[in-house]
Order: C-alpha cells, then sequence, then structure tokens
C-alpha cells in the first residue's frame, strides 16, 4: 500500500492537536471557577471556599503543565508538516500565534507562580487578582488561536499574492466572519467542561461523605450553572450554524447529510451516508425540521452537498456522525443540568446516589462532545485548509514522504501514551487524595522551598512507597 | 519606516532569544547528559534539584524562538523544520521525556530508575538534535522556489553527527560548571573532577569542526581568509575563555568556571554569526529575503518588546530566589 503522506499528516495534525486541546479545554474553564472561588472567599470568609479552591488550584497545576507539554509540539507542527501553508500564511498566522505565545508567557510568568504558590505568602486580595488574571489570560490565549483557525474557515482582509498571503486589514482578519461565534461557542463549552467535572468530582467526594459541607456548596453552584449554560449553549451553537451555513454551506449539508439541493429538508436522526453513490442509507428523520431549524420556514432552500463536485467535498459520513454525537451529549448536558433542578426542588440533590454517580458517569462527556465538534468543523472543511483559497495539499510540505510521516505519527502517538498514562495516573491521585483532612493525606515536606513550577503545586506522590522526605 | 530595519532588529531578538536558549537550557540538559555517570543517587538528587525550579523557565526561549521565526523569518521556519524533520521529532520527544522525568522522579521511588533513564536519554536526544542542527545550518540545504526540496537524511552527515556530539560536550560542560557553582562536598569534587577532561574533549571537537568547516562551506574560507582580520578576534577570545576555565578550576574557584565557559560559548556564536552573515537559510537566502511582511514584523514586534522585559525580570527574580548550595537530602520538593 502506498503511504499518502497528506493522509498521514492530517490524522497526526488531528491526533496531536486533540490530544492539545482537551487540556485548555478544561483549564480556561476551571480557571474562572477558581477566580470565583477566591472571590467568594475574600467576600465571605468561609473557609469552605478556600479548602475549594485550593483543591482545585491543584489539579488546575497538573492539567495546565500537561497542557503547556503537548503544546509545545503544536508549535513546531506547522512547519514540520505544513511548510508551504506556514510560508504562505506567515504574514498573519506569525504574529496571531505568536501572540498566543506571549499572552502564554506574560500570564505564567507574572501572574500564575502568585496563584500557585502565593497562598498565605501575599495578601489575600493580591491572590484574588493573580486567580483573576490568570482566567483573563486563559481567555486572552484562546482569542488568538481562535482568531487564527476561524480565518483559516473564513479568510478576511487578506489578499493572495504570488502563493502568499498579504494582511490589507489587521481587523477584518483577526475579527473574521466566524470568529465571535467560533469563540463564544468554545468559550461556553470550556465553562460545561468545567462545571461538569467539578460537579462530577464533588459528587465523587460526597459519595465518600467527605467534606460535605465545601462539596455541598460546589455541587449546587455547578448545577446552576449548567442549568443556564447548557441550554444557551445549544442557542450559540445554532447561530454558529447559520453563520456556517452563509460561509460554508457544504460543512452545513454534510452535517445534515443533505446531497441534493432542495426545500422541506428533514433533520435526520440516524442515516448512513455512502460518498460513492452520493446518497445515505437507512434514513430516520423528522420531515422539514431541518429547514425550520436552518431558514426559520418548512420548506426553506438548503444547498446540498452535491453542489460541489465529489472531490470537493468533504468526509461526509464523519462530519455527520460527529455532529451527532456532539448534539447528542448536548441534550444529555442539558437533561443531566434539568433533573438536577428537579431533585434540589425535592431537596434531596446530596443524597441520591444514582444521580450523584449519573454525575461522575458525565464526567468525560464534554470532552467527547467538544472533540466532536471540532471533528465536525474541521472535517467539515475538507478539502480546504485555507477555505476558498488552499487546499490541504498544497499546503503540505512537498519534501515529506510517506514514511517519514509515519514514523513520527507512531512516535508522537507512543510518546503521549506515556506522557498521559502517567499524567492521568497522577491526576487521579491528587483527586483521591482531595479534601481530606490534612492528617489523613499522602503528602509531607509543606516547609520546603518550592519550584515554580505548574507540577509541583500538587503535593501528591506518584507511587505508593515513595520517600516521605522528598516527596 | 525607514529609519529602522525591521529585518535586522528582528535578527537582533531572534539571535539574542537564541543564545539564551543555549546558555540556559543547555547547563539543565548538560545535568542529564551527565546524569548516568554521577557517583551515587545523592548527587543525582542535587543535580536536578539545582536546576528544578528553573529548567521549564529556560525552555520558554525555545517556544518563543519558535513563534518568532514564523512571525518574522518564515522562511527559516518552513526550510528547516521539514530539513530537519526527524531530527526535530526526536529534539521534541526528548525535551518531553525529560520534562515529566522532571515532575515524576521526586514523587517516585518504585519507577524511579525508569524517570532517571528518561530524564539522561531524554537530555542527550535533545542536546545532539540541536547539535546537528548547527551542523546542518553550516552545510546549507537544497531549496527551490522557498521551499525544501531534500530528502529526510540529508541533514544526517558525519559533520552534523561531530557537531551534535560537539554540543553535548559542550552542554555537558556547561552542566559541570553550573554544579561546581550549586553544589558541595563530594558532588562539588566530582563535578571539579570531570570539569577538565570534558573542557578538553569540547576544544578538541571545537578545533576539528573549526577546521572542517571551510571546507565544507566556500563561503565561510572566503570570510576567515579574506579580509575581514578582526574577526579573529572572536576565536582568540573563546581560548581565552577556555583558558580561564581551565586555570579557574585548578584554582577551585566557584563561580568563575560557569562564567568562563558561557564566555567559550558566547565567542563561538559569534563566531559562527560572522562566518555566515547575512545568510539565513544556507546557500542563497538572506536575512532579508526570509523575513515576513513588514507590518506582520511591526505588529509583532509590539507584543514581543513588552513581553521580553517581563520574561528577563521574571527570570532574574527566580534566579535570585533560588541563589546559593544545593545540599544532600535538602530539595526544593
Amino acid at each position: 500500500m502506498e503511504l499518502d503522506p497528506l493522509v498521514l499528516s492530517r490524522i497526526q495534525f488531528a491526533f496531536v492537536v486533540s490530544f492539545h486541546a482537551i487540556f485548555p479545554v478544561f483549564t480556561i474553564g476551571l480557571a474562572s471557577y477558581i477566580a470565583l472561588l477566591h472571590g467568594l472567599y475574600f467576600k465571605t470568609n468561609n473557609p469552605a471556599w478556600d479548602r475549594l479552591s485550593l483543591f482545585w488550584t491543584k489539579v488546575f497545576a497538573v492539567v495546565f503543565g500537561m497542557g503547556v507539554v503537548s503544546g509545545i509540539v503544536m508549535s513546531f507542527q506547522f512547519g514540520t508538516n505544513w511548510s508551504n501553508f506556514s510560508q504562505a500564511a506567515s504574514n498573519f498566522l506569525g504574529p496571531v500565534l505568536s501572540y498566543e505565545v506571549v499572552t502564554a508567557f506574560f500570564l505564567e510568568a507574572a501572574f500564575l507562580g502568585v496563584l500557585l504558590f502565593g497562598r498565605g505568602k501575599v495578601p489575600q486580595g493580591v491572590h484574588l487578582f493573580a486567580a483573576i488574571m490568570v482566567a483573563v489570560g486563559t481567555f486572552i490565549s484562546s482569542f488568538w488561536i481562535l482568531s487564527a483557525n476561524s480565518w483559516m474557515h473564513t479568510p478576511a482582509g487578506v489578499e493572495l499574492i504570488d502563493n502568499r498571503f498579504h494582511v490589507l486589514s489587521w481587523t477584518q482578519a483577526i475579527f473574521n466572519p466566524s470568529f465571535p461565534y467560533r469563540f463564544a461557542h468554545m468559550a461556553m463549552a470550556s465553562f460545561l467542561t468545567g462545571g461538569f467535572v467539578v460537579a462530577g468530582v464533588s459528587a465523587w467526594f460526597l459519595l465518600r461523605g467527605r467534606d460535605p459541607e465545601a462539596n455541598r456548596r460546589a455541587l449546587s453552584m455547578c448545577l446552576w450553572l449548567l442549568l443556564f449554560l447548557a441550554p444557551a449553549q445549544a442557542v450559540v451553537g445554532d447561530f454558529h450554524g447559520l453563520n456556517t451555513l452563509e460561509h460554508q454551506p457544504t460543512k452545513v449539508a454534510a452535517m445534515e447529510g443533505h446531497w441534493e439541493t432542495s426545500g422541506n429538508v428533514p433533520l435526520l436522526l440516524f442515516a448512513i451516508p455512502d460518498q460513492e453513490a452520493q446518497t445515505n442509507h437507512f434514513e430516520i428523520g423528522i420531515p422539514n425540521l431541518a429547514s425550520i431549524i436552518l431558514t426559520h420556514s418548512p420548506d426553506g432552500v438548503i444547498p446540498g452537498i452535491s453542489e460541489v463536485a465529489p472531490e470537493e467535498q468533504p468526509p461526509v459520513i464523519i462530519v455527520f456522525w460527529a455532529f451527532r454525537v456532539m448534539v447528542g451529549i448536548g441534550l444529555l448536558m442539558i437533561a443531566t443540568a434539568f433533573v438536577g433542578l428537579l431533585m434540589r426542588r425535592k431537596g434531596k440533590v446530596y443524597e441520591h446516589n444514582a444521580y450523584l454517580k449519573a454525575l461522575v458517569y458525565m464526567i468525560p462527556m464534554p470532552f467527547v462532545a467538544v472533540l466532536a465538534g471540532w471533528i465536525v468543523t474541521e472535517s467539515g472543511r475538507a478539502p480546504w485548509l485555507v477555505y476558498g483559497m488552499m487546499t490541504h495539499a498544497e499546503g503540505l510540505t512537498p519534501s515529506l514522504t510517506g514514511p517519514m510521516a509515519l514514523f513520527t505519527l507512531i512516535g508522537y502517538v507512543a510518546v503521549y501514551s506515556v506522557v498521559f498514562y502517567a499524567g492521568i495516573y497522577y491526576l487521579t491521585r491528587v483527586v483521591r487524595n482531595g479534601m481530606l483532612p490534612e492528617e489523613e493525606r499522602e503528602t509531607t515536606g509543606e516547609n520546603f522551598k518550592r519550584p515554580m513550577r505548574p507540577l509541583s503545586a500538587a503535593h501528591t506522590p506518584f507511587d505508593d512507597d515513595v520517600d516521605p522526605v522528598r516527596s | 519606516m525607514e529609519m529602522f530595519d525591521l529585518t535586522l532588529i528582528w535578527a537582533g531578538i531572534i539571535g539574542f532569544g537564541i543564545m539564551m536558549y543555549v546558555l540556559m537550557d543547555g547547563f539543565d540538559l548538560g545535568l542529564g547528559i551527565l546524569f548516568p555517570f554521577a557517583p551515587d543517587e545523592d548527587s543525582r538528587d542535587v543535580m536536578m534539584n539545582s536546576v528544578a525550579p528553573v529548567w521549564d523557565g529556560n525552555e520558554t526561549w525555545l517556544v518563543l524562538g519558535g513563534a518568532g521565526l514564523l512571525g518574522a523569518f518564515p522562511l527559516v521556519y518552513s526550510v528547516f523544520l521539514p530539513a530537519l524533520y526527524i531530527g526535530v521529532f526526536l529534539m521534541l520527544a526528548g525535551l518531553i521525556f525529560r520534562g515529566v522525568a522532571f515532575e515524576f522522579r521526586f514523587k517516585s521511588r518504585r519507577n524511579r530508575r525508569w524517570w532517571n533513564r528518561a530524564f539522561s536519554w531524554g537530555s542527550g536526544v535533545a542536546a545532539f538534535a540541536q547539535g546537528a542542527v548547527v551542523g546542518a545550518y553550516i552545510q546549507g540545504f537544497r531549496v527551490e522556489n522557498f521551499a525544501y526540496v531534500g530528502g529526510a537524511f540529508d541533514w544526517l552527515t558525519p559533520f552534523s553527527v561531530l557537531t551534535g556530539l560537539g554540543l553535548m560536550a559542550g552542554y555537558a560542560l556547561l552542566g559541570a560548571t553550573w554544579l561546581i557553582l550549586k553544589s558541595e562536598g563530594h558532588v562539588q569534587d566530582w563535578a571539579y573532577k570531570i570539569t577538565p577532561m570534558l573542557l578538553a574533549l569540547v576544544l578538541v571537537v571545537f578545533a576539528i569542526i573549526s577546521i572542517w568547516t571551510p571546507f565544507v562551506n566556500p563561503m565561510v574560507w572566503e570570510r576567515w581568509f579574506g579580509n575581514l582580520q578582526l574577526i579573529w578576534v572572536f576565536p582568540a577570545l573563546a581560548l581565552f575563555s577556555a583558558f580561564m576555565v581551565y586555570r579557574s578550576v585548578k584554582r577551585r574557584d566557584e563561580g568563575i568556571p560557569f562564567v568562563a565557559t558561557i564566555g567559550i560559548y558566547v565567542f563561538t556564536y559569534l563566531g559562527l554569526i560572522v562566518s555566515k552573515w547575512p545568510v539565513i537559510v544556507p546557500p542563497n537566502y538572506t536575512l532579508w529575503d526570509a523575513a515576513s511582511a513588514p507590518e506582520s514584523q511591526l505588529f509583532l514586534l509590539i507584543g514581543v518588546l513588552f513581553v521580553i522585559p517581563i520574561i528577563l525580570a521574571y527570570t532574574a527574580w527566580t534566579y535570585w530566589v533560588f541563589r546559593g548550595k544545593v545540599r544532600v537530602g535538602e530539595g526544593y520538593h
């Protein structure tokens, strides 16, 4: 079999970026939550808020550290596998991606150290300010990344001369047409992810009767947040979809599994799209609903996938099903939040074991939804790398061969498996150790001078028979 | 913008960033290379503790350099990375493994042996790959129409293997002199003992590279044996620095060996720059060919000029907080 460097590079990029994305999507939400906990403690002086913020800061430290490690690889991927694209788009992407790095370093240098290691050493107000600045910083970082990504979907403010993009208007390029929608959708996804993780872990602690006072507060807060956020995310997602319909109609058609341009389009619940035959098998759908959602009229015309030639179509089955996974989990989130409201009214949300267990099982769900959403939007623009202007094939590194790409793909999978295993293993230990009274924890050595590194903020041994002096 | 040549400003910034990276990550990579040869596990604790608070700050310069190159000199980014495809992967894998080892070695006892290996192998591979990049830069690249057209292993030649090993030896020397500064007792004795040997190794490798380079690259020959006699001051100062390392180790000075080793690096680096100036993607492209659009360089310059002083201040502060000796059995952990 011929090894295709294009396919392998796309798989590699998808793997590396997916692996990386799960960390920031969590830390962005969590940073705001920690800032909120600091604010509540500052205002009420209730030590429960302080215990919660201490615990979640440790979790934040580990996840942030893993995000940084996996992010280093990202900053080289553009050059190694997509050098033609890097060269062509550097006038815009170079500064925008660099601004993300600048923001991240500024944040780490100025405020992260204070947040992680300043407890009890700096005035409480300063500590609160650092927590807020870290939360703001994570948003500024995602602002730049999503601007760069959105520009590749809806390029604006540039002209292409001799295979190079030249920026005509920075404002138009940075605030390109799909950026506001993608940014809002992603910011809310981060909050939902943070909310469901905190809710799930609090439920886990409540099931074990650990620090019920603090964890009830945490769970209650999360459930209120999710009650508003989960439905609001559906609305924002709908606006994002309408924006996509305007700029990338083929992607929306693939999401709906809609092959031929027509009106009265049904909303398909199940189908097996067949790219070769340019049709679906085993369709089950609700008549007219897709037309109503996308055009606000039952007989509204939606352009079909076949408007573009087969070689310019995205892989429909991937887009179609990833979209259903995302929306399905979104509905599950809304349902979970509403069940929480009903339980709360009956006054037994904190005692109902089945519900608490369900919340624990919900922890991975937002991550799956986020990745599915990214698969929809990224696969859905194929074969375009910069929509309508540059294809994936044109952006590929010309000297790259199949075996080279296969070597690094296997290599990154191997490296990340080790890192991920160690990281998740360690993270579960931090959580298992969490919210215990001081004397029952496995941690020691608080009085040593500590390095200003994220992971070392979490004082939990890696394996059981640890040397207590040096842990 | 007629008054300032942004490309020159950016060359200064990137050049400064690379120098900072090489010096700062150099000594902690060097400790990783020396790790398997350390006399005992206590020494390894001291070695790791001496860089634990600063190593990740040291690596920020690598990321800033990578991003800055894409923004200011995209041709460098889009030729070096494809040309060194395999080497870049090995370097990143090495850096990731040693980064994770840093975090988990102290938190682990049963698996410590494996974290030790991850740390030393990761450091060694990363150092070798970086040295090979220097060799590949001196050799030049097959570039057509602003894209690399050579093969996957063009960079891997006897010359680049030598530069790779040379940088490993150089980093080990930086690590050993850093350890003299930061340790005491039997750990420091060991560092004093290995420094002259490493220095000799570095001098031999650097001598071979210096003699070989003009033959690899005719332009370098022209530069050194042409009219510009003034540039011979750099190798002279590098040799003087090497002598200072030797003398200060004999006198058992604690700080001078490290400072003098930095001197070797700075003057060798300047020597390399004057060999190649202003060619940045050899053999054909200069800094100005490789530059991005002036408005892009200007846009990014604002942010970078804002953040570099902050990073420098933070770096200085961290080193100040963790100044002084690291003792056996006493960690930052």
